[in-house]
């Protein structure tokens, strides 16, 4: 099982490494920063299995868990850095 | 002519510098997705008339979203001399991908490269002569909100316009076919934008540590409402008092002098129609520009970006998202805009639901309905409760509706929002929202809300033997056949004519009421009051509060939705749930003795 974007613990800085969504929706997260090899972090979770806020490089975005959970992602190893 | 258009991702300051370029009065705020439509101005660049077109913000070339779909059909139509590309200079790292895509539209570009107050801030340094080599086009830094560097970036669109003179229409093949543009994003991002390696907290960080806070988000946005109303009626009924003196003593003064010689008819046409009418509805103009100066506070801020991540556990569970409900809160501002911005969302059945819900939002024109007979039928101490009381409603109202209908307008649209640092609006923008809303409420004053006055006083007059507002006038036999729907509950006859016009436009009702019971506004609070009784007043408030907002959010409804059964479910749905409301209040509280 890969981790994915939702379950990666909050702080944790990661890598996305692959998109599992649609074309179009794929585009959009490319938008906003959401693309593979760009480093992200899980910001805050809202209560209730609301959103999660995440960093992804100089954005901060919210995303629901489901949609989150379509992201693989691999924790950094390194010393967190932020790009 | 010349053509200069503004492109860029939502929320880079595309709206701000288009406002500082042309004196234009576009509407701004720390929100991405506030331009939905095109805005154009006129100006004198490199000494020849340039059109300027202000577009709503785009994530890529390819979005299927209402609002991209707008800048799409404008660039395959439209001719340009230049595209200019507004970025987000702190948000490079991906912005930069825009530029990449709009270089093969195949028309000459100027990139703008704004915020860079926050840019600097956070300690990014950008090379633009490296981004200029090598994305082959003019790269500028600048900060539209203040004014940093505005005239390099005038120069510098002055002096692309006359290295292209010819008008070039953007190549269509650029919005079909994908780039693999991210090792070329990549390498111009490394090349060009120096970060530092650790970015300490910011300001925004530390807030949202407060706002976004897991138990205390949610009680904070209901303290945060509670101030704007608390504010706004604090402030705002005492100047409503003020400004019904003045009328008053303007009547006496010279109003009344001017207009005793002339023939019965005419005066009262004048006096009774015309200024009491008007009057009554000026009176509101100090608290709807103290509304709008709120509104464009909580607007500029950011927080209602953080009000979608608060509310969407729960706005999920009723079908809609986090959006929905900020498009609600605009609403409360004026239901017209806030339809238009559900462009925003790209499912069809998402959209549709949200502007279900959007028209309950107790606007600013309703806002001075409910003011105006709560203040007079009420005390001092319940009136505010009242009102307060009707806001909440009215949130709980579009929530009930959401729930009903969501089975009807099912959607699985993925939630994606930007959330923005927060930002403190400058005096000048302040002064220029609330000046922007004061302005179209007079507009509005000077045109449809004369109208309704003048043909409420006719209804009211004529046949012009008659006793004024009685049964033998028009208005007393439209009212007579109107009595088998609103006796029920508890509404009298007149009150029903004011209820009909109210149907175009809220702000007609106040000044229909002075007109019907030929009053200016400071005598029309005491004749409200001796002739209704607070559970008719409830009555009043409640139906005005669902029914119909007017038809200009009808007549947007329509023409967003594109779909007849939407515009007919949403005029029907509210005046059935406003009459059964106010039918079950009447009914329960007769019976309770009130
Ligand atoms: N700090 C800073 N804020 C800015 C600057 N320019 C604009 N803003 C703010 O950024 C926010 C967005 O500005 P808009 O002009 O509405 O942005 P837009 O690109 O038109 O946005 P959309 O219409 O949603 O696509 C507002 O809160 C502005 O006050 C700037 O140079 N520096
Ligand atoms: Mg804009």
């Amino acid at each position: 099982m890969p981790l994915t974007l939702s379950d990666l613990p909050t702080g944790m800085p990661a890598t996305v490494l692959a998109l599992h969504v649609g074309m179009e929706q794929g585009r959009r997260m490319a938008g906003m920063g959401l693309r593979p090899g760009m480093h992200v972090r899980v910001i805050r979770r809202s209560p209730f299995s609301g959103p999660l806020q995440v960093r992804v490089g100089h954005t901060d975005i919210i995303l629901r868990r489901s949609d989150a959970s379509r992201i693989e992602v691999v924790p950094e190893t390194r010393q967190p850095v932020q790009a | 002519m010349k053509r200069v258009a503004l492109l860029g991702m939502p929320n880079t300051g595309k709206s701000t510098f288009f406002n500082r370029l042309t004196g234009a009065g576009a509407r701004v705020g720390n929100w991405p997705g506030i331009t939905v439509d095109l805005l154009s101005a006129r100006i004198l660049l490199a000494g020849q008339m340039v059109e300027v077109v202000d577009l709503p913000g785009i994530y890529n070339l390819h979005g299927f979203s209402e609002d991209e779909q707008v800048v799409r059909r404008f660039l395959e139509t439209q001719p340009v001399n230049l595209l200019v590309l507004i970025l987000n200079a702190s948000q490079l790292d991906r912005q930069l991908a825009l530029a990449l895509q709009a270089r093969q539209l195949g028309v000459p570009l100027l990139i703008l490269l704004n915020m860079a107050d926050e840019a600097r801030k956070l300690g990014i340094a950008i090379d633009t002569d490296t981004l200029e080599r090598m994305l082959g086009s003019p790269v500028r830094l600048m900060s539209a909100k203040f004014g940093t560097h505005h005239r390099e970036a005038i120069q510098a669109l002055e002096d692309a316009l006359r290295a292209h003179p010819e008008l070039r229409r953007a190549d269509a093949q650029a919005f079909r076919e994908d780039l693999h543009i991210e090792r070329a994003l990549d390498r111009l991002v490394s090349e060009s934008v120096h970060t530092p390696v650790q970015i300490p907290p910011t300001v925004t960080d530390r807030l949202d540590q407060v706002m976004l806070h897991p138990w205390l988000g949610i009680p904070i946005l209901l303290l945060i409402l509670f101030a704007l109303f608390q504010t706004v009626y604090g402030l705002g009924t005492p100047l409503q008092d003020g400004m019904e003196w003045l009328f008053g003593h303007l009547r006496a003064a010279l109003l009344e002098p001017a207009v005793a010689d002339l023939p019965r008819g005419l005066r009262s046409f004048l006096a009774e129609g015309l200024y009491d009418g008007l009057s009554t509805v000026l009176t509101f103009l100090p608290v709807i520009a103290l509304f709008f100066l709120a509104m464009a506070i909580v607007e500029d801020s950011g927080y209602l970006a953080r009000v979608a991540f608060l509310v969407d556990a729960l706005m999920s569970r009723l079908g809609l998202d986090g959006r929905a409900f900020v498009m609600q809160l605009m609403g409360f501002g004026c239901n017209v805009p806030a339809i238009m911005g559900t462009r925003i969302m790209r499912s069809r059945n998402l959209r549709a639901l949200t502007m279900l819900v959007i028209p309950f939002s107790l606007c600013s024109a309703r806002l001075q309905v409910f003011l105006f007979i709560t203040t007079a039928v009420f005390t001092p101490t319940v009136a505010p409760f009242v009102l307060l009381g009707l806001y909440v409603l009215s949130i709980v109202l579009a929530m009930l509706t959401a729930l009903l209908w969501r089975g009807r307008y099912v959607s699985h649209e993925p939630l994606l929002l930007e959330l923005p640092p927060y930002r403190l609006p400058t005096a000048r923008f302040l002064l220029h929202e609330s000046w922007r809303a004061t302005l179209q409420f007079l507009r509005g004053a000077g045109g449809f809300i004369v109208l309704g006055v003048i043909l409420v006083w006719f209804l009211t007059h004529y046949p012009f033997e008659a006793q004024p507002a009685g049964p033998a006038t028009l208005a007393g036999r439209l009212a007579d056949w109107l009595e088998p729907v609103f006796a029920p509950i508890g509404l009298d006859n007149l009150l029903a004519i004011a209820l009909l016009f109210g149907f175009v436009a809220k702000e007609i009702v106040i000044g229909a009421l002075a007109v019907i019971y030929s009053a200016g506004p400071d005598q029309l609070q005491a004749i409200l009051a001796s002739r209704l009784d607070s559970v008719q007043a409830m009555s009043f408030l409640l139906f005005t509060l669902i029914y119909t907002p007017c038809l200009s959010t009808i007549a947007t409804i329509r023409q967003e939705g594109r779909d007849w059964r939407l515009t007919v479910l949403s005029v029907a749905w509210p005046l059935l749930l406003a009459w059964g409301v106010s039918f079950t209040f009447v009914q329960v509280a007769r019976a309770l003795g009130y």
